[in-house]
């Protein structure tokens, strides 16, 4: 075990996180929930310590759910990387109302990150588009490049019914996948498409080990 | 915007404002050194190495961030260092930091950690741009972000 914040101290800082004004289908924004989100980052503090003292990445940061709970559990730098104009407007918001000052962004496409930063970062956080709708198979994209970009491990969410596929895929990249826990992700009623309030979509947590 | 400047500034001349004095200053996030030390315009089409890209600051700022030595030492190997002092010295922060190399001994010199962590991560631009030295492409520096993005017509 590794000394971590509060689970529910991690919670209540996620549950004040401005959210997308309006979300956009084609970038696939979904925030992360606090409880998910809180979970995940607890987990990866307490059991395996990969975030405080570490340089962090989060991929597709969006509003930052994941790169502000990272930075308050005091790792030495979070580099949020995001396409997104609007969502980098709501995540400097939410930077400066949390008052943290370890995170960097930068707006770019996430499959066109410089490779100066290969293999320069600790630990990759990411909640990756699912790659449904006209978006199928860019998880396993964000996934490449999270492994590019890490010397140690990657954490991210895919869907429970891909997980096959996802093993094998991380295989192949050389990196060495476990499920660490099945979640449930309440997506909240966010586009027009979405005929109930809301869905829950089972989700796996990976942990992937990169080779070195 | 120098403090001496801000030690002045009012906003009196607004409709209904009586003393408008002082103004609060609203502090912005930035890119850091060590972000600038990564990036590269490599994925332009026709551009070779595109690295290191020139800065060109309207607006640093320094912020406070925790000194962690271990982190720093660990840090320093992955660093350009020639890069890193240009890029300091461009926008006027290169204060002691040596200008080819870290010194041999840095794993335990906490002075010069302490100098390493200051301006990798606590100097900041807010707002500048990135210059591509190849093709001059120009990268806006936004409330600290730089904007990487690229038209189609240039991948």
């Amino acid at each position: 075990m590794f000394p971590c914040l509060k689970l529910r101290k991690i919670e209540e800082r996620l549950q004040c996180i401005q959210e997308f004004d309006r979300p956009k289908v084609k970038l696939e924004q979904y925030v992360t929930p606090a409880h998910l989100g809180s979970h995940m980052l607890y987990t990866i503090q307490s059991q395996y310590g990969d975030i405080d003292g570490k340089l962090v990445a989060d991929l597709g940061c969006g509003c930052g759910a994941l790169a502000i709970g990272a930075a308050a559990l005091n790792a030495s730098l979070v580099v949020g990387f995001e396409i997104d104009q609007d969502a980098l407007d709501i995540f400097q918001a939410n930077i400066e109302e949390h008052e943290l000052y370890n995170i960097d962004s930068i707006q770019c496409d996430v499959l066109n990150i410089p490779e100066r930063f290969h293999k320069q970062f600790d630990t990759v956080l990411m909640n990756p588009p699912f790659g449904t709708k006209q978006n199928e198979g860019v998880d396993m994209k964000f996934l490449q490049v999270a492994l590019k970009l890490s010397n140690n491990c990657v954490y991210s969410l895919h869907k429970t019914s891909t997980r096959n596929h996802v093993l094998k895929h991380a295989d192949s990249l050389g990196a060495k996948g476990e499920v660490l826990a099945e979640l449930k992700y309440d997506i909240p009623a966010t586009y027009k498409f979405h005929k109930k309030s809301s869905v829950d979509i089972e989700v796996d947590f990976y942990r992937f080990v990169v080779s070195r | 915007m120098k403090l001496l400047t801000h030690n002045m500034l009012t906003s009196k001349c607004i409709r209904g404002v009586n003393v408008g004095y002082p103004l609060v200053i609203n502090i912005i996030r930035n890119m850091k050194l060590f972000t600038h030390n990564m990036l590269t315009t490599k994925c332009k089409k026709g551009v070779l190495v595109g690295y290191p890209l020139n800065i060109k600051a309207s607006d640093i700022r320094i912020s406070s961030v925790d000194f962690n030595p271990d982190f720093i030492s660990k840090i320093i190997p992955k660093i350009d260092w020639p890069v890193l002092y240009s890029a300091a010295e461009s926008i006027g922060h290169s204060e002691n930091l040596p200008k080819e190399a870290p010194p041999e001994d840095y794993e335990t010199n906490e002075d010069f950690l302490k100098i390493a962590h200051k301006a990798l991560l606590e100097v900041e631009v807010v707002h500048g741009e990135l210059v591509c030295p190849e093709s001059g492409r120009k990268f806006p520096i936004n409330n600290g972000i730089p904007n990487m993005l690229l038209n189609e017509d240039e991948i």
